[in-house]
């Protein structure tokens, strides 16, 4: 799959930004007035502006609003749905702490459920793409919702809760890639069942359609990133995992959460990075592809 | 909406016979041509004479090389659109309802001033129906020519998808496939029609026939065949070694 840079920031960002809005509204950490403002400022920055660098890549923007009609069947509708309700909720929730002082703690865990709920509905998105077969199970969403949570107990300064998420999320990465290598072999799809020539014999693609590129190729195969996987993923689990937890092991210190934020979203960024460019759609094997 | 009808009065959709078609890309030319001016956003062409020239198609033709276990490989050409299938992953997946299949006869279409342009329902698809074009950002996909079909404008000879119209190899047949008795379901209870990736659970309503197998003039004769091969004693090599200046020549340097 083509690793468009809108969609890696929006679910890498939005992903942060919920999972600390997860926190907020379970009361963790317990803050009012400006220092809520704060927190309540970065999590809005976070979600939002990963929400509006998803609607980069649509072809019409303008027509969004129409995004969220289709909830019944939609996933991406869904989560169309979802977010807003949890920004909503949310900004109900933070209103209360950041101008009356008062946590609404009802409304902070209704804002917590959507919030994580957002995060399922994108995982979603991907999880449900029988056409991706590493993307094809439960464990994508258990990824999301894991990174999620562990990014918002960074941010959040849940310094022993977020030790033990940054520990369980790394081994659910690691499953993930694991399960992930042998998915598309195991799918069943392949270039005989794709064409129906497999009886009389070995299938071969034999010549494309066209002597250029297209679109099908352009978002699909995307084969040049592959290369570096191995290195990618050793990057994203010492930048996304090893190295924050050391810094977060350390005596408590601003800069050291900071740089453990930094490194934690640097880190999970490749990670999504891969997580596009690793993927294989079936539609390539027309194309003798992978 | 973009649930998927609980069935269709209809499953209107194509034949596509692999034994026939002789790879001349007839029908990617003609659909392009129909609906690059007819129903819907033109299907645009980036670059179409630079060096680097891409575009958007509704129907495409691939080649494969199928090499069976004894004797000549075979190729096959493959033509590839919209397959209209029963439970169209494309469809479900849209966030917009822009993308729908008919009750009346199953086609699946976009409605093209809903689409937002995500690219989820290209992305839905295994088998690479739906392209973006590219000027337009919008999703576009085989129509089965929808605006040709029901064209009472038309002569009648013309009511099919131009991709079928235009075969010259007669490769392509258009119908109801969910009637058992139209032509096109014989065609397919006949020749054994298949599914393309069937283990995607898509129900496709297309069906591909699958080529027919091949005489076996390319087998040379085995030797106890005596009956074919009568004269080939004749025709063995008279001379196994050089004689005369070449042979001494041979000889001479075999001694080196």
């Amino acid at each position: 799959m083509h690793p468009a840079p809108s969609v890696i920031i929006f679910t890498t960002l939005s992903g942060l930004g919920f999972g600390l809005l997860f926190w907020l509204g379970l009361g963790f950490p317990a803050v009012t007035g400006w220092t809520a403002f704060a927190f309540f400022a970065i999590a809005y920055a976070l979600a939002v502006g990963g929400l509006l660098a998803s609607t980069f890549h649509l072809g019409h923007p303008e027509r969004a609003i129409k995004a969220f009609t289709q909830w019944r069947s939609s996933w991406l509708s869904r989560e169309a749905c979802t977010s807003v309700a949890a920004l909503v909720v949310m900004g109900l929730y933070g209103a209360g702490l950041v101008f009356f002082g008062e946590r609404w703690a009802l409304l902070g865990w209704i804002g917590a459920a959507l919030s994580l709920l957002t995060v399922y509905t994108t995982s979603m998105i991907y999880a449900q793409m029988k056409t991706v077969p590493r993307w094809q199970t439960p464990l994508t969403p258990v990824l999301f919702l894991t990174l999620a949570i562990t990014g918002g107990a960074i941010l959040s300064g849940e310094v022993t809760a977020a030790l033990v998420l940054l520990l369980l999320a790394a081994v659910v990465q690691v499953i993930w890639w694991q399960r992930g290598d042998g998915a598309l072999a195991g799918s069943g799809t392949n270039l005989a069942t794709a064409t129906g020539l497999g009886k009389p014999g070995q299938v071969r693609a034999f010549e494309p359609p066209h002597t250029g590129t297209n679109y099908l190729l352009r978002e699909f195969v995307h084969v040049v990133g592959r290369k570096h996987a191995m290195k990618l993923r050793l990057i994203a689990l010492v930048l996304g995992y090893a190295l924050p937890f050391a810094l977060l092991a350390l005596p408590f210190n601003h800069v050291f959460a900071l740089l453990a934020v930094l490194s934690h979203l640097t880190g999970i960024a490749a990670s999504r990075w891969l997580f596009f460019a690793e993927a294989e759609h079936v539609v390539g094997l027309y194309y003798g592809k992978r | 909406m973009t649930t998927l009808p609980e069935k269709t009065d209809r499953k209107l959709g194509l034949v596509i016979d692999l034994d026939t078609c002789v790879g001349c890309h007839a029908c990617v030319v003609s659909c392009k041509g129909w609906n690059t001016e007819n129903y819907g956003a033109p299907l645009s062409d980036q670059d179409p004479y630079g060096a680097d020239p891409t575009g958007t198609f509704l129907n495409r033709v691939h080649s494969y090389e199928v090499q069976p276990e004894e004797g000549a490989a075979q190729l096959i050409h493959f033509p590839k659109s919209c397959l209209h299938c029963e439970d169209a992953p494309c469809v479900t997946v849209c966030p917009t309802g822009a993308s729908y299949k008919r009750t009346e006869d199953g086609i699946v279409l976009v409605n093209e001033t809903d689409c937002i342009g995500c690219g989820l329902c290209a992305w839905a698809c295994p088998y690479g129906a739906r392209e973006m074009d590219a000027a337009e950002g919008v999703m576009k996909k085989c129509t089965l020519c929808v605006d040709r079909i029901y064209n009472d404008n038309l002569p009648e000879v013309d009511q099919v998808p131009a991709c079928v119209r235009t075969c010259p190899a007669g490769a392509r047949h258009f119908g109801d496939l969910g009637d058992p008795d139209s032509e096109v379901s014989q065609l397919v209870a006949e020749r054994g029609g298949m599914d393309l990736m069937p283990e995607q659970g898509t129900k496709p309503v297309n069906q591909y026939l699958p080529p027919r197998p091949k005489d076996e003039l390319d087998r040379t004769a085995a030797p106890e065949d005596s009956e074919i091969d009568v004269l080939a004693p004749y025709l063995n090599p008279v001379a196994d070694s050089p004689k005369g200046f070449l042979g001494w020549l041979d000889k001479t340097l075999e001694k080196l």
